[in-house]
């Protein structure tokens, strides 16, 4: 990627990150939900009218629109995302707490589904419409039409309440607490995933060249190494970021189905609670963790795609 | 032509399956054995029985009755959604690409800033600072759903303006909307109602996935996502009741998902596989 390309990038985020602000700014504004009548009453004490008047003051609640995302965006850009209402600390460090659960989650969700669908696409392809590929395929599709919640739900009842092989509800981080959700989360994934590995080898294979090296007697798994993975590569990295992308909301959901400590459960937990500044910064990291990954994505092309490379393009 | 009829007789197999499942959903008040809102608290979290088939949750309701009512409320938020995103995508998609300039610019603008951000993210916030409610669930998707009709109407008007039936027409002097209405429209139609038909199970999905977590329907309504989140709380003593609305989900999700493929390959036969 070129420097000037790199540069456009950027400010297309910065203009992005602008636009979904705003956009959950005034969804804030507009919401019915009374944050400050929802802070006191987690305080439970009778609270009066001018009590509710002067926290409003205080959180800068009674002033117009304009002025309200102002201040907020002028805290971001100094690094000051706010107060959180429940939590009681800055929104920043709140963020901060939560990261590492989904990081955690995310990656191991993430490894587990490459390990799932990438030789089951694999398989899939080469044995093409015989019994493992319709074998493959059926549960893909059956992957698919699963919502992941239930799937978690399925897999806590019969890996953690009937079988007792791992424990039920999360708390802390820890490997033995992760194995359901990652699980879970890779299922769901490697549904997809798998299709489109498949669809991205047969491509390959369908290819004049392949036949070329079948014909002068190379053996499958030469092929498939030195040929067919290193071309095919290339569009499944693309759809890895967006799998990735559907991963940091998908985790949301699993997080509170298994209690995990992340990202996901502390946003459910922060619109529950209208606590705004949190659910504010929440979808900002979460577009700048998704845009991040996709920026990510399309550089690591400049090297994995020697055409790329020669300055090309 | 062999396969020709095997993708219509499996397209026909589907479309009988999808109307089952709809007709599970209108006749809902013969069908149910009992009032899917009647709590009888003695009958509380009852296993399957030959009383009550798929048992009772805490409120002592029948499973099975809720399930049925559940496939109305399923399929009435999911077509709904889908029918204005549709709508909405198409329009402002075929708008932009018709209008070119400065409407196209800002239009594609705004989709790409909606694609560039994980859309079930901004739903779940949306929904959630809306109030959790069967309309804010529908709006909140559809809020982030639209642009991919957006994208596919302007890139299918985009192709389809440089022919030389539209050219023929803006000469003989028909109005833009006349155009689009005459000549655009009915020549995506087909292509954006496959999309539509293929996306219906995973709208399906993600409804139930917001109902899940509390921000789409509000109890006591009978739904699938709700229900889940309801059985949750009693995964261990009464299993049954996260067994069968999860159970209902996968089927009609399925069921909706083979027939869009099935409705894309007899629309389109080139492209299968």
């Amino acid at each position: 990627m070129k420097r000037k390309e790199l540069v456009h990038r950027l400010m297309q985020m910065v203009i992005t990150l602008f636009g979904v602000s705003l956009l959950t700014f005034s969804l804030m504004y507009l919401s019915p939900g009374d944050p400050v009548e929802m802070l006191l009453e987690v305080a439970d004490t009778i609270v009066s009218e001018e009590t509710i008047a002067e926290t409003r003051a205080q959180l800068g609640l009674d002033k117009p629109f304009h002025v309200q995302y102002f201040r907020w965006l002028t805290g971001v850009l100094q690094g000051d995302m706010g107060m959180s209402y429940s939590a009681k600390m800055p929104v920043a460090d709140r963020l901060w707490q939560s990261l590492p659960g989904t990081l955690v989650l995310a990656a191991s969700a993430t490894v587990t589904m490459l390990l799932i669908s990438v030789p089951c696409g694999i398989l899939s392809a080469v044995y093409r419409n015989r019994p493992l590929d319709y074998f493959i395929r059926g549960i893909s599709f059956l992957g698919v039409s699963m919502p992941s919640f239930w799937v978690g739900l399925i897999l806590l009842y019969v890996l953690g309440l009937k079988l007792r092989l791992f424990p039920i509800a999360g708390g802390e981080v820890s490997f033995d607490r992760m194995v359901l959700p990652t699980l879970t989360l890779a299922i769901a994934m490697a549904a997809k995933y798998t299709r489109q590995v498949r669809t991205a080898v047969l491509e390959e294979l369908g290819q004049e060249y392949i036949t070329g090296a079948r014909i002068r007697g190379f053996p499958m798994h030469k092929i498939l190494w030195r040929h067919v993975l290193p071309n095919a590569c290339l569009p499944l990295i693309t759809l890895l970021g967006l799998q990735i992308g559907w991963l940091l909301g998908g985790v949301a959901v699993i997080e509170m189905v298994f209690s995990w400590p992340g990202l996901g459960k502390m946003a459910v937990h922060a619109i529950e609670m209208r606590d705004y500044p949190l659910v504010q910064g929440f979808v900002l990291w979460i577009a700048v963790l998704y845009m991040g990954i996709n920026l990510l994505v399309d550089i690591s092309y400049t090297y994995l795609d020697p055409r790329l490379k020669k300055g090309g393009c | 032509m062999a396969g020709l009829t095997k993708d219509k007789f499996l397209f026909w197999l589907y479309t009988f399956f999808v109307l089952l499942i709809l007709s599970f959903a209108i006749f809902a008040p013969w069908l149910a054995p009992y009032d899917p809102y009647d709590a009888v608290m003695r009958q509380s979290l009852q296993a399957p029985s030959g009383e009550h088939l798929f048992g009772t949750d805490k409120l002592g309701r029948d499973c099975l009755s809720r399930i049925i009512y559940g496939a109305r409320t399923s399929l009435m938020m999911t077509l709904s959604l889908v029918a204005v995103i549709t709508v909405v995508g198409t329009f402002i998609g075929v708008l932009a690409g018709y209008m070119g300039g400065k409407v196209d610019t800002v239009l594609m603008r705004i989709v790409d800033m909606m694609l560039a951000f994980p859309g079930i993210v901004l739903a779940i916030a949306i929904a959630g600072m809306l109030g959790g409610n069967i309309v804010n669930a529908i709006l909140a998707l559809a809020a982030v759903s639209w642009t991919k009709y957006a994208r596919l109407g302007r890139s299918l008007t985009l192709k389809l303006r440089q022919r030389d039936f539209i050219a023929a027409a803006v000469t003989n002097g028909s109005r833009p909307l006349y155009i689009l209405w005459r000549h655009i429209l009915p020549n995506i139609l087909p292509t954006i109602v496959v999309t539509a038909a293929m996306d219906i199970g995973t709208m399906i999905m993600e409804l139930a996935g917001l109902s899940f977590l509390g921000f789409g329907a509000q109890p006591p309504t009978p739904e699938w996502g709700l229900m889940l989140n309801e059985g949750r709380q009693h995964i261990q003593t009464a299993p049954w009741l996260m067994l069968y609305p999860g159970t209902a989900i996968l089927i009609v999700v399925t069921v909706f998902n083979l027939w869009g493929d099935s409705l894309r390959d007899i629309m389109d036969p080139q492209r299968v596989n």
